[in-house]
């Protein structure tokens, strides 16, 4: 890949990617790639977010589930629209 | 099926049992909290010797207290250990541990404070562990299979690029060294948490899987719900997970399970520093998630060499086991680069693929079998953490 992706995201089924590089800022145009089969696509950061945390993929209605590893990671608890940071700020466990 | 695995060796000790160490410490081995001191004073007399010194071992009972003795022999035992000093307060427990590390074949002697005093107790055992190191520092490595090698894993500080980097690392090491006969570790049972449903499938049979199901939904009821105050979510994901990006405790453990890589499959569970009895393969360890109590307790249980995830940089280390770090987490590499052996962190910027990253790790794994020093080695990092099970008498 000649160019370095700014987003990771495990499967295609996920809503919610990982930001792999330092200092990532809001309106950045991101490459993202699925590493399962190295597939790529393009978001806009709509937030700064630190390297290793995650960036909504689509628009998320509080209730909707977080789904990463194609498994299900715990329920969005606030709306969060699509490029914004996902974090314990909008997103919990299911299990407490 | 001979792979490019199979014809691997490493130069090692080859111990009195037929096991297969890649260190050759004489350790001073204090059988209780108070005997560290002796311990202490015996491995400054001796260079080359390595005291133990631990918090515990009065008035422990029970469960508990066979863990201690499990913990204290099974350490002894390691084949990365040549020689041991065992030093107590009073002669029984004492003989007991020691008595218990013979059983290897491998130099032991033992002393007791009582009616001696420390004085007198550290001149005997100075003479002791001096004969041992030059007993010791004779023997010589030979070419052994990579086969032979007992590798444990655990990972720490994690954060999504273990997920996504250094535990797919891991794994790949293990899809390719089990087939060729290593025996593995993995454990941690509070964090995978999570990740249970996925874990009990990962079993060779569905009798194992549902033994490793009963161990944790034990573990869940009487550790975590038994003393859970709030929701949990102040201790898992740690506050330094969240600092890296994870959320929730599924999130943690899915990215953990990663490890035991794409095929592998474990086929027995083992109790906190129990020594694998069914032969080669992965083995799942009931074991604290805390850095150094799990590497002490797989250390314990036989491990000569722990593989070591990490994203935002544990510095773990252990006396006996040298602990490979291996990050994919580029910040960590640029402020902490001291403490990581593994970089993989272009496995984020799509220039190294897993494959690959396995393949360094394995060669680093080799040279480090070879006698090379990891970080944690290099920088003095020896946590010895023993599991304390609940309140001595």
């Amino acid at each position: 890949m000649a160019e370095i992706p700014h987003l990771l995201v495990h499967e295609h089924d996920d809503n919610v990617g990982v930001v792999v590089v330092e200092g990532l800022t809001a309106g950045t145009d991101m490459l993202c790639c699925v590493t399962h089969d190295n597939s790529t696509f393009r978001l806009k950061a709509e937030a700064d977010v630190p390297i290793g945390h995650k960036i909504a993929l689509k628009d998320f209605k509080a209730g909707d589930t977080a789904m990463k590893y194609g498994e299900d990671i715990g329920k969005i608890i606030a709306d969060i629209p699509k490029g914004h940071h996902v974090h314990t700020h909008n997103c919990k466990t299911k299990r407490w | 099926m001979a792979s490019k695995y199979s014809n691997m060796t490493v130069k090692a000790y080859r111990r009195e049992n037929g096991r297969v160490g890649v260190r050759n410490h004489v350790i001073i081995l204090p059988v209780d909290d108070i005997s560290n001191a002796a311990c202490e004073a015996v491995a400054n007399n001796v260079k080359g010797t390595l005291a133990l010194p631990h918090a515990y071992g009065r008035l422990q009972f029970g469960e508990d207290l066979d863990l201690h003795f499990r913990t204290m022999i099974g350490t002894g035992a390691n084949p990365n250990v040549a020689a041991v000093v065992v030093i107590g307060i009073e002669p029984g427990w004492t003989r007991r541990i020691a008595d218990g590390i013979r059983e290897t074949g491998k130099p032991v002697a033992e002393f007791s404070i009582e009616q001696k005093g420390d004085f007198e107790t550290i001149r005997a055992a100075s003479w002791a562990a001096k004969e041992f190191v030059h007993k010791t520092t004779e023997y010589q490595r030979e070419e052994v299979s990579i086969s032979e090698l007992w590798v444990s894993t655990k990972c720490g500080e994690s954060d999504t690029t273990t997920g996504l980097g250094s535990c797919p690392t891991v794994g790949n090491m293990y899809d390719k060294l089990l087939p060729e006969g290593i025996t593995g570790f993995f454990g941690e049972t509070s964090e995978i948490t999570g990740a249970e449903h996925i874990c009990k499938t990962r079993a060779i049979n569905e009798e194992v899987g549902e033994r490793w199901y009963n161990m944790w939904k034990a573990y869940q009821d009487d550790v975590i719900f038994a003393h859970q105050t709030d929701d949990l979510s102040d201790s898992q994901p740690t506050k330094g997970n969240i600092e890296g990006g994870l959320t929730t405790i599924e999130e943690k453990a899915l990215g953990n399970l990663e490890k035991i890589g794409r095929t592998s499959q474990y086929i027995d569970i083992l109790d906190p520093a129990e020594r694998p009895n069914s032969g080669p393969g992965l083995y799942f360890m009931d074991s604290s998630s805390a850095a150094a109590e799990c590497v002490t307790l797989m250390a314990a249980g036989g491990a000569v060499i722990h593989t070591f995830p990490t994203g935002q940089g544990n510095v773990v280390g252990n006396p006996i086991v040298p602990v490979i770090k291996i990050t994919a987490n580029p910040r960590t590499v640029r402020t902490m680069g001291e403490h990581v052996d593994v970089d993989v962190s272009g496995i984020l910027r799509r220039e190294m693929t897993i494959d690959e990253a396995g393949d360094a790790l394995i060669d680093s794994i080799c040279r480090t079998a070879n006698g090379r020093f990891t970080a944690a080695e290099a920088l003095g990092h020896r946590e010895f953490s023993m599991t304390k099970l609940y309140r001595s008498a």
